[in-house]
């Protein structure tokens, strides 16, 4: 099992915090895992990305320039990410904000209206763990229940209170994944 | 999951791994890639359990010479800092070298030269390898390509340094000190006490200790008789740290009919770019140099003999690749690939300049 995976958005989208949670889930479940940003003046509003790799035997680069898997959070990514995933690959992205959709056919691309189900649930916060839930459901690399033990160990404790706005949102993200 | 594995960044395992140590101080200011070392310090406030001290100074000329105060007392002492940083370092590790102290101190490099950008980078090879400060000095050099690295590499260099009393230096990147993989961290030790000190470090400048008269640590000898024979001890030690200490791991050298020279994290990039050409039916092998002073000029020879040909893969122009062809004396071709400016190159990149550089030459 190996799954090569870049998840890429605007700074503050929570790309880092998902593939950092993703990555915990990875330890919990005794996974060989390498979690590489895109670091430096990336913020609010900048791109920002990250490569996650999971395997069961050891990884030799953490740098990549083809993919089996992308989450997509906005636009500048796609047209970044797009040609980069390996045919049969997955491409996850949220259709808002999206003006040229992904064009590729040999790859299975998966629209989740995530900005949509966030507001929807009043948790903004909560709006990258939609992605995550989408990734899960196409990937299951890890079990949810190994990503809510990753949660755990990625949140600060202060901010415990909110890993069962956070679960709600993955599962909700599965839910919308396994419809399409 | 095992307890003891934690899933962390190169930087952060530095820290983690001083403390088990049982460093004693360390003393550093903030640069990119590599500020998560003083931070993860402060976070973890070791004054409170070792009683490590962790200071930030006012700037790095000041750290460096925190450090050699300290190492001059025999403590276990070290700074960290990125690629502008350590060269203004370099006074104070010149001055370290020809007072013959141990220290530590960790480089996680950027692109250069100047300020130049805060990404990844390998261009102060020479600087590290060949003396970055003024005279025939060398510095133990080790290169890491792992988080695990990033920890077992603090207590391996310390432990050098005590043993040939001599400064050492991590040689990292921008990649390895920010990504995040599994580790297992060292156990815990206990601090030197004083008197393990004063047994271990008849040399430091502790007070006189029953001695009769004090130590004094300094690198200046007026008398050229005698400074030369002080370099001549200097020299008699690095020569044996090159008999004893050189270590490089091999990759698919066995059946290889070409090889890769790369250190630190791009070595890694190289091994999956040999994975790629393996399943393309290319036989491609890797040195990957763990110390890169001293070098295994040796190693390298003698895989040289087996090949056609030596790419030497570095983000920076060609450092490396000099003492590469100083190993195999013009037997095989030897050719260089690298980015500059923070940019890494990717397995893709490095598979093409194989087949462009050294498989397929004459189709240039």
């Amino acid at each position: 099992m190996k799954d090569e995976i870049i998840i890429a958005g605007f700074g503050g989208q929570g790309v880092l915090s998902m593939g950092k949670i993703l990555a915990y889930a990875a330890l919990e479940n005794d996974l060989e895992v390498t979690w590489m940003p895109s670091y430096g003046p990336e913020q609010r509003g900048g791109t920002a990305n990250v490569t996650v790799i999971l395997s069961d035997r050891t990884i030799s680069s953490p740098i990549l320039d083809a993919y089996d898997t992308a989450v997509i959070l906005n636009q500048q990514s796609l047209d970044k990410f797009e040609s980069k995933v390996k045919p049969g690959g997955v491409l996850i992205y949220d259709p808002y904000g999206i003006h040229h959709a992904p064009t590729r056919t040999d790859i299975t691309v998966v629209p989740v209206d995530a900005m949509e189900a966030t507001i929807e649930m009043g948790q903004p916060k909560s709006y990258n763990m939609i992605l995550l839930g989408a990734l899960l459901a196409k990937r299951p690399d890890v079990p949810v229940e190994a990503v809510v033990r990753g949660l755990k160990k990625a949140l600060p404790e202060r901010h415990h209170n909110l890993i069962p706005v956070n679960e709600a949102a993955i599962r909700r993200g599965i839910e919308l994944a396994s419809k399409e | 999951m095992k307890d003891n594995v934690k899933l962390m960044k190169g930087n952060e395992a530095i820290a983690h791994a001083a403390i088990r140590y049982g460093c004693d101080g360390y003393f550093g200011y903030p640069i990119t890639p590599q500020s998560e070392v003083l931070e993860t310090l402060e976070a973890l406030m070791p004054w409170e359990t070792t009683g490590m001290t962790v200071l930030q100074a006012e700037s790095e000329l000041a750290s460096i010479n925190m450090v050699y105060g300290g190492a001059a007392t025999g403590k276990a002492v070290m700074t960290s800092s990125s690629s502008p940083g350590v060269s203004l370092m370099q006074e104070g590790i010149s001055y370290m070298a020809a007072s013959e102290l141990p220290a530590l101190i960790v480089n996680v490099m950027r692109g250069g030269p100047g300020l130049g950008t805060i990404h990844p980078s390998q261009s102060d090879y020479f600087q590290a390898t060949k003396g970055g400060g003024h005279g025939d000095y060398h510095l133990i050099v080790l290169a890491p390509s792992t988080v695990q690295e990033m920890a077992d590499f603090v207590g391996l260099g310390f432990d050098l340094a005590f043993k040939y009393r001599t400064p050492a230096m991590i040689l990292a990147d921008g990649v390895v000190g920010q990504m995040m993989e599994k580790v297992v961290l060292p156990e815990q030790r206990p601090r030197r006490t004083n008197e393990e000190i004063r047994r271990q470090c008849p040399w430091a400048a502790n007070g006189k200790q029953g001695r009769g008269k004090r130590n004094i640590v300094t690198s200046l000898e007026l008398d050229s008789a005698v400074m030369e024979k002080n370099n001549e001890r200097f020299q008699r030690t690095y020569r044996e740290i090159e008999a004893n200490e050189v270590r490089y791991e091999e990759l698919y050298t066995e059946d290889a009919d070409y090889l890769i020279v790369a250190f630190g994290s791009i070595a890694r990039i190289c091994a999956k770019a040999i994975e790629d050409a393996r399943a393309e039916g290319i036989k491609v092998g890797l040195i990957r140099p763990i110390t890169l002073w001293p070098f295994p000029y040796a190693a390298i020879e003698k895989a040289a003999k087996h090949v056609k040909g030596i790419l030497c893969v570095e983000i920076n122009a060609g450092q490396m690749i000099e003492d590469v062809r100083l190993a195999v004396h013009d037997s095989v071709p030897v050719r260089h690939y690298g980015r500059m400016g923070g940019i890494v190159p990717n397995p893709t990149e490095i598979l093409d300049a194989l087949r462009r550089e050294i498989i397929e030459p004459s189709a240039k």
